[in-house]
């Protein structure tokens, strides 16, 4: 049997097309008439437009109309709060409806033009005047407006308790109990928000930069008051979202208004600047971490409470405490989260929401502890190490912890090691190592998929789900040949496209986890039509075998108890005069815990048909009864730095994760993404961090020369591992999801390891130069 | 952006009487563009000197290297007399911007780059540079990188080059021509403090074009260095950084040049420390001592009092680089 083509390191499917730009991304679509549209944005904190005067703007060159909350079509709503079913990012904020600011950059006028220079400068010459209200600005200000969300609001559990703080706190010999804060961050993905809209009739479709066209389409046609038909959403490419383009903002249900508006189809690309306002970003949190720990550092009481900030019009919080009940077995543990309404649009989701900060405080106050202690930290995390989950008292579907800690303390040399800060030099450096662990939830949704086998060989499989850039084009592919024996070149992956069956979201890292189970069961309905058409041929040696006794071995369909009896399954279809077989496939499987009040989180609303519930491939996989088991991934990172003891500035020499997320469809793509999550860790840990200005609460960095993230020159060597054992319990392929987990752990293990160099532990993010000079004397 | 007018000169007198009618010269563009899509910026028209015979690097009879207004980042930076002559300028560049932005960016341009303080750059903010009278918003504001030398109470904005910095050691002379014929202004007067009019900032007069800037060889200027701090390795302005050049025999510093960027209004020469470096032992204590000469009069702002400390060690450990520390 030829070798499985899933678990290889393929090169990328699209990559040609896209170093030689014949991928088209959802701005590049040439349409006939296309005219285009900017955004102008309100430069007031909080307030009323008291007149918005277009006069000038309207006799510029080339403009065909200006549209503002006075002339602009009337939406309708129904919330939800769902990603993967069009969740709104900001629910309470609809497009230019009405008069309202509730922050500085928000939407409040298209310039549509001709050309896009014409339109850019008429944008210019449109005068608003504001009736300004005192607003809330800043964090710091408002912390005493602070409030608790109601459970279940925002994106996780907001509050959990178990066992007794008091007796575990009074159980502890060794306490740490210590604030840490993060600042708010920007995706940045490179390619910018945009969406394209035409309009034929009454029917709509829109080229968006989604990572869920399924989600763009149904809000689209509930804001829009349109039947789901009248709606198509496509985003065959995208250049990055890292969450920000995963609930729906309001510039593609403007872009669908502006062009019924001209009555020609409308192009808006959100400029740099303008993405810093009005698609999200991570909000800011302050988290008081406690810990304490008996003598043999078994922890006693754990309690974790993060104040974050949410806007006016929505409540989306960064859940800075959701992993934190799960990661380590303690039996006393508080975790709250309280927040601020600020002036500001509203947070959202980026890569590893909550992970993100809150795994950085606990790993670094896990850190302080060991040092207290004076035990090693890798061994503090064994002696808590989880064998169940704590929280829900479940059985892990699958957990490699304990190896990923041993691999990755051999790669970076771990114990070879001084562990007392400040005593190991290279040069002038001063030399640190740290570590922390990384993890993320193996989310699993919904999703539906079309296969089509044809006589001449090849393949095609649809899933309305998208690559967001990361190699679901690629691993797909890797699949589907795996699963029907064909060559890579012989199956075509069609994605992003509301048209198709409807897939998960590009988010959450699922989209392998949920896609992957649908596109192979599809693929093994249309084989399955193909086998019943043998057994019924006279003319097939495999004529009168049950059709469960046919198995598919290079290519050949045979007998399962006589490999050699059998012919391939192009010849049964050409015979048979098949030339096209198709089948759906609708996988209802889900690993989320919400499941039984809403089955479709993060899928499509896909009603599985006789065909798909007969399909072998869906009935065993829904046979598995995923309540009973918690399913996460995890990981061990470490980290080498050399900090330059007078100027302050830490350079990363080396990075190691080791990373347990089941089996491992690409080793290149899969290694991509953990390193690609790994650089953004090393940006939140050095660099990042948006500022606004205190007075005005308005956002100061902007761009990319301002808004700092790492460059090349800033990376040390990376190496990337992975367990690479199958999860057989979240899916059939085995596979959970590797986008996120790769920031988780980083940002707290480059902490550690400059503890360690410099015996300065910092514990405001970012680590920048002026907060190591404070504290370190020059020699 | 704003319409405009947009001539090119094919000649020095040609582009000088554009720009005496009311022409803006662009080269490179890698600035003025950027301040023009975001409206701080406003010409009425341009002129495009690329075409004129400015883009030379050579050696005059009195032994000076002289530089062409025109000549590129990048291709200053890896001439060789630079590299010979004067390290320091050639570190400078390449520590600065991006390999893209130093194959478009001009050296006259360079010079004549403004600040990155963010609330220059920003129109929706009150700045006394951009519109006299109308306030900084700077100084109550969020000033991390503003600068903590040559402020006043009207404007704390950071001159961003880096170049300039290692011209300011190198104690280079600009060469201008305008309608009244050519003049030498020396590095020091080119660049103006804020002030009281923090919106005038070079002294070049109406019509004004520089046509090049001249190096006098010195051979200790061949032992310099220069060492620029900040948050990431690449594609940062500065947070401090220090040029400096000296010419130690028998262990003594007999000359010395030094100059701070990132912390200044302006590239920041300080005789005072090259005072206190001339004549003393070249070890650790001098350096010190001259450190504390250079930032003498620095003032911290809400956000950027590290700047003092950081710049005094930027100075030291490009100083210890140089010269050891006996």
């Amino acid at each position: 049997m030829s070798a499985p083509l899933v678990g290889q390191p393929v090169d990328r499917v699209d990559g040609r097309l896209k170093v030689t730009g014949k991928a088209t991304y959802s701005a590049e679509f040439q349409l006939p008439g296309l005219v285009y549209g900017i955004s102008v944005l309100s430069t007031i904190t909080k307030g009323r437009i008291s007149n918005i005067d277009t006069t000038l703007a309207k006799k510029a060159p080339g403009v065909l109309e200006i549209m503002t909350y006075k002339n602009a079509m009337q939406l309708h709503f129904s919330s939800t709060s769902d990603a993967g079913q069009g969740k709104f990012a900001e629910k309470d904020l609809l497009p230019l409806q009405s008069d309202r600011i509730f922050y500085d950059g928000q939407h409040i006028a298209v310039v549509i033009a001709e050309t896009f220079e014409q339109a850019v400068h008429a944008a210019s010459l449109v005068k608003v005047r504001y009736d300004k209200q005192d607003a809330s600005i800043g964090f710091e200000n408002n912390k005493a407006k602070a409030y608790k969300p109601a459970q279940g609001s925002g994106s996780a559990e907001s509050q959990i308790k178990r066992g007794d703080m008091t007796s575990g706190l009074q159980q502890g010999a060794v306490r740490v109990s210590e604030t840490y804060t993060t600042p708010v961050y920007h995706h940045n993905a490179m390619e910018p928000h945009a969406s394209i809209a035409e309009w034929k009739g009454e029917k709509l479709t829109v080229y968006d930069a989604t990572q869920a066209v399924y989600g763009s389409q149904k809000l689209l046609t509930s804001l829009l008051g349109l039947p789901k038909e009248n709606v198509r959403v496509i985003s065959y490419y995208i250049g990055g979202g890292f969450g920000s383009k995963g609930f729906q903002w309001p510039h593609t249900v403007m872009t669908a208004m502006a062009a019924k508006l001209v009555n020609r189809p409308v192009k808006l690309v959100l400029t740099r600047q303008q993405l810093f306002t009005t698609t999200g970003r991570r909000g800011q949190t302050t988290q008081q971490v406690t810990l304490a720990a008996d003598q043999s550092g078994k922890l006693t009481a754990f309690q974790h409470e993060t104040m974050t900030e949410t806007s006016f019009v929505d409540d989306f919080f960064e859940p800075a405490g959701k992993a934190s009940g799960m990661l380590y077995a303690c039996p006393n543990v508080n975790i709250t989260h309280s927040l601020i309404r600020l002036n500001r649009g509203t947070p959202t989701a980026m890569r590893a929401p909550g992970e993100a900060p809150g795994v950085f405080s606990l790993e670094v106050a896990l850190d302080e502890l060991a040092y207290k202690l004076q035990m090693d930290p890798v061994q503090l995390r064994l002696v808590n190490h989880a064998d169940i989950d704590p929280q829900k008292n479940k059985p892990f579907s699958l957990k490699k912890l304990k190896e990923c800690y041993q691999q990755g303390a051999d790669a970076i040399g771990w114990f070879g090691r001084n562990p007392v800060p400040r005593s190991m030099k290279e040069g002038r450096f001063l030399v640190g190592y740290g570590m922390a662990t990384a993890t993320y939830p193996g989310n699993r949704a919904k999703s539906s998929a079309k296969a089509i086998l044809y006589a001449d060989g090849h393949a095609e499989i649809m899933c309305s789900s998208q690559d967001i850039g990361t190699g679901t084009y690629t691993v797909m592919t890797q699949l589907a040949a795996d699963t029907l024996n064909l060559p890579l070149d012989k199956v075509k992956i069609m994605l992003g496209d509301s048209d198709f069956p409807q897939g998960a979201i590009s988010g959450g890292s699922q989209a392998t986890a949920s896609v992957g189970p649908a596109i192979r069961a599809s693929a093994l309905g249309a084989l399955g039509k193909v086998i019943e058409a043998a057994v019924a041929d006279q003319a097939s040696p495999l004529y009168k075998q049950s059709k469960e006794d046919v198995i598919l071995i290079d290519g050949k369909l045979v007998s399962r108890t006589n490999n050699s009896k059998g012919e391939s399954y192009l010849q049964v279809m050409s015979r048979n005069h098949m030339n096209q077989v198709e089948a759906q496939a609708v996988t209802n499987a889900t690993t989320r815990e919400t499941s039984e009040a809403n089955p479709a989180a993060g899928g499509g609303d896909d009603t599985a048909t006789e065909e798909s519930k007969n399909n072998p491939a869906v009935k065993a996989d829904e046979a598995v009864d995923r309540k009973k088991y918690s399913f996460h991934s995890f990981g061990a990172q470490f980290v080498k730095v050399l900090v330059d003891p007078e100027l302050g500035k830490v350079y990363i020499d080396k990075v190691v994760g080791v990373m347990d997320v089941g089996k491992v469809m690409n080793q290149k793509t899969a290694a991509n993404q953990i390193m690609g999550g790994q650089i953004f860790g090393i940006g939140m840990a050095l660099m990042e961090g948006s500022e606004y200005d205190p007075n005005r609460g308005r956002i100061i960095t902007r761009d990319l020369a301002n808004y700092l993230v790492p460059v090349h020159a800033d990376m040390g060597s990376f190496e990337v591992k992975f367990i690479d054992e199958p999860d057989t319990l979240i899916s059939p392929i085995g596979a959970r999801g590797v986008g996120e987990i790769g920031i988780t752990g980083l940002a707290a293990a480059i902490v550690n390891a400059v503890y360690h160099a410099t015996g300065v532990r910092i514990r405001e993010l970012p680590i920048r130069p002026e907060k190591l000079i404070e504290k370190m004397p020059a020699a | 952006m704003n319409p405009f007018k947009f001539s090119r000169a094919q000649s020095t007198p040609q582009a000088i009487s554009l720009a005496t009618a009311g022409g803006r010269f662009i080269a490179g563009g890698t600035n003025l563009i950027d301040l023009m899509k975001l409206y701080i910026e406003k010409p009425a028209s341009l002129v495009d000197i690329k075409q004129l015979a400015l883009d030379k690097i050579e050696v005059l009879p009195n032994g000076n290297v002289r530089i062409g207004t025109l000549v590129k980042n990048s291709d200053l930076a890896y001439h060789p007399l630079i590299m010979e002559h004067f390290p320091v300028l050639s570190e400078a560049i390449l520590a600065g911007a991006s390999a893209q932005l130093r194959n478009a960016a001009s050296t006259g341009g360079n010079l004549m780059q403004r600040t990155r303080c963010p609330y220059f750059y920003d129109t929706q903010f009150p700045c006394n540079k951009r519109e006299p009278g109308s306030g900084c918003s700077a100084i109550p504001g969020h000033n991390r990188e503003n600068a903590i030398l040559g402020t006043s109470d009207q404007c704390i904005a950071t001159h961003p080059s880096d170049m300039c910095v290692a011209m300011a050691a190198l104690g280079a002379t600009i060469n201008v021509q305008g309608p009244k014929g050519v003049r030498v202004i020396p590095f020091a007067d080119f660049h103006l403090l804020p002030g009281q009019t923090p919106h005038l900032e070079h002294n070049l007069r109406p019509g004004e074009i520089i046509t090049s800037v001249e190096l006098q060889v010195l051979p200790f200027l061949a032992k310099s260095h220069y060492l620029k701090a900040r948050d990431r390795a690449s594609y940062q302005f500065a947070l401090a950084s220090a040029a400096v050049a000296l010419d130690i025999q028998g262990g003594t510093i007999r000359s010395a040049r030094i100059a701070l960027g990132g912390v200044g209004t302006k590239p920041w020469r300080s005789i005072a420390a090259e005072q206190a470096l001339i004549g003393k032992p070249a070890n650790r204590a001098t350096y010190q001592a001259a450190a504390q000469a250079a930032l003498k009069g620095a003032k911290a702002y809400k956000d950027n009092g590290f700047k003092i400390e950081l710049a005094k060690r930027t100075l030291v450990q490009a100083l210890t680089k140089l010269g050891g520390a006996v």
